[in-house]
């Protein structure tokens, strides 16, 4: 049997999603592994540039095309992938842990009685050992449990697909291999009046003011720099340095930053060549969030907080006499340069 | 106008206090050893059906499943408004995952004789998987909304609700039955009627169809025991481990113009910054 690896592709008003992306990187390099293809299941209307989706790893695309899947909806996009499934039978299928890949996933699950794992942060394919029985080729599905205290592998050998949804951001985009194409197949699914019961209204989207994911060198502010004076100092810095900022959770509740600005287990997963931590204590909820940094500079006044377990550059100061400094000496060195 | 409303709720290991023994050997939970909270969500979930009983008039009935001493958590949702609860109880629900709690659950729900709406948090905080109120709405073969901050409309044929959709929200409208997913911005829950919690103070839950606790087994719901509880769960833990992360490559920077200067130089050597 082809172990073929599904990736639901996620749009949102046409556009396709980055996680779909990130996912289909993965899926290519999980599908190597097994020796098998990556199918992308494209739902929606009049979806554009499908065979393109070929550079990022997918081999086919699967298009399911009806005016009734222009925005997302529970029950007929669930009949869609439940169809899917059912037609192409994948070995895995693997959803983006956005809103809509968690309200749809689970009501897939559910009806063909499949194991379903949440919020993956990492996925490998492994071996998985009950007693005497060895699965092969399983699909190890790696995701913080328990506020992001401990990690566990999760496995569902004896239900085939194995399905998982996937935290965004957490995966890097290998390569893309440029002018690749995937074979586009549509496939028909029609509705009843049963599966179109809810109606949409309107919908408010906010444009975002800020790009953490994407962002080169993010400044992360923490309860440390709750004072108006330093949050001044830290978006001064950032303009120089060109970098986003983003925040801890606390420091997002206590009104400093707006919501999309976190970072975290809650908020944005980054991977900047550069994260510097300004007054971030480092509680384990928003380690998990900046790991995948290439550098980390923290900036602490006490000695013994976690953040310095983590970080590569290491300055125990006040953030009043550090962040002054390094914008001096920023500006020192551009003027030489 | 009234409203039948069910509100499913679990009893959650206070994550935020993490003990050494919190697991067991097995990778599954051992919730002896933490304290025992209501999962915060699905007290916004009861605080919401309290609410649209107060105004609109209904019956709200909870359920839970858990070891015995959630019956603790039942009674705290009594005193806070509900007005009948009931215990999935049995050493055949234990170690369920979300598939095989969600066909626990629908079996109870199948056993009332009627509902209009049914409430789950957004989320527990054990799990974080967002996956049992989907997965009881398709079982019970209903419409769900998730992530539900604000019910804007209520009819007795309609629903009209905004949910959250990542970058934003949508205001949608559902016909009657469905599952609601109820999110932490919906509202604050109440506290629980002091007057209740006396009255309430050695409530038991009892077996039977008599009693403001049921206490319910698989027997009582007619559910198959293949698909309850470890028998009926697709996904098995390979390998738990404690979250440790550490850089080993340290530098120690004094606060410094001059060391600092330093190590921006060696930053944009590097290409980091530039």
């Amino acid at each position: 049997m082809e172990k073929n690896i599904m990736v639901f592709l996620e749009y949102k008003k046409g556009k396709l999603q980055d996680v779909s992306k990130e996912l289909l990187s993965k899926a290519r390099t999980l599908a190597k592994k097994l020796g098998s293809k990556v199918l992308g299941l494209a739902v929606g209307y009049n979806l554009k540039n499908l065979p393109e989706l070929g550079e990022y790893g997918a081999d086919k695309i699967i298009y399911v095309s009806n005016k009734e899947l222009s925005l997302y909806r529970s029950l007929p996009f669930a009949k869609v992938v439940i169809s899917a499934i059912l037609h192409y039978k994948p070995y895995i299928v693997l959803f983006g842990a956005t809103h809509v890949g968690r309200d749809l996933a689970p009501r897939v699950a559910s009806n063909l009685q499949l194991g379903l794992t949440a919020d993956c942060t990492e996925l490998k394919i492994g071996d998985y050992r009950a007693g005497k029985i060895l699965y092969k080729d399983q699909l190890l599905q790696i995701r913080p449990a328990w506020g992001g205290n401990i990690i566990a592998t999760i496995v569902s050998p004896e239900s085939i697909p194995s399905m998982a949804t996937v935290r965004e951001g957490v995966i890097a985009i290998d390569e893309i291999t440029p002018g690749k194409k995937a074979d586009v197949e549509e496939f028909c699914v029609e509705f009843s009046k049963q599966e179109l019961l809810t109606e949409i209204i309107e919908q408010s989207i906010e444009e975002k003011d800020v790009d953490l994911k994407g962002a080169k060198i993010v400044i992360g502010a923490g309860m440390g720099a709750a004072d108006d004076h330093i949050m001044e100092l830290i978006f001064n810095l950032a303009k120089l340095l060109k970098a986003e900022v983003g925040g801890s959770r606390p420091i997002i509740d206590a009104g400093y930053l707006s919501p999309h600005r976190q970072i975290g287990q809650t908020g944005v997963t980054i991977r900047p060549n550069l994260y510097i931590a300004m007054g971030i204590s480092g509680q384990i909820q928003h380690l998990v969030g900046i790991m995948n940094s290439k550098r980390i500079i923290a900036i602490n006044k006490d000695p013994e907080a976690p953040i310095f377990e983590v970080a590569h550059y290491r300055i125990v100061g006040d953030l009043k006499d550090v962040l002054p400094m390094m914008i001096k000496a920023y500006k020192g060195i551009l003027k030489k340069s | 106008m009234s409203f039948n409303m069910v509100v499913l709720v679990k009893q959650v290991p206070d994550t935020s206090n993490i003990v050494e023994d919190a697991m067991k050997p097995d990778g599954t939970v051992n919730r002896d050893a933490l304290p025992a909270i209501i999962n915060p969500e699905d007290l916004c979930a009861l605080e919401e059906a309290i609410k649209i009983k107060e105004n609109s008039g209904g019956t709200i009935t909870v359920i839970s499943m858990g070891p015995p001493k959630a019956e603790d958590a039942l009674r705290y949702c009594l005193c806070m408004g509900a007005d009948k609860a009931i215990l999935l109880s049995d050493r055949k629900f234990a170690a369920s995952d979300t598939l095989a709690t969600s066909y626990t659950l629908a079996k109870a729900i199948e056993k009332l004789p009627c509902f209009d709406i049914i409430f789950c948090g957004r989320q527990a905080i054990d799990g974080d998987t967002a996956q049992v109120g989907p997965q009881v709405a398709e079982k019970l073969n209903i419409n769900q909304l998730t992530y539900v901050f604000n019910i804007a409309q209520l009819t007795k044929e309609y629903i009209v609700v905004k949910r959250d959709i990542g970058d934003g929200y949508e205001v949608c409208k559902s016909p009657l039955p469905v599952l609601l997913t109820i999110s932490s911005k919906a509202n604050t829950p109440r506290p629980p009627s002091v007057k209740r919690a006396m009255a309430y103070k050695n409530l038991k839950a009892q077996k039977g169809d008599n009693g403001l606790i049921l206490l319910w087994d698989h027997n009582s719901i007619g559910a198959d025991p293949n698909r309850c509880g470890l028998k009926g769960s697709k996904t098995r833990v390979k390998k738990v481990e404690n979250v440790v992360l550490k850089t080993f490559d340290k530098k120690d920077i004094q606060p410094t113009l001059d060391c600092i200067s330093g190590l921006l130089k060696e930053l944009m050597e590097d290409h980091i910054i530039g």
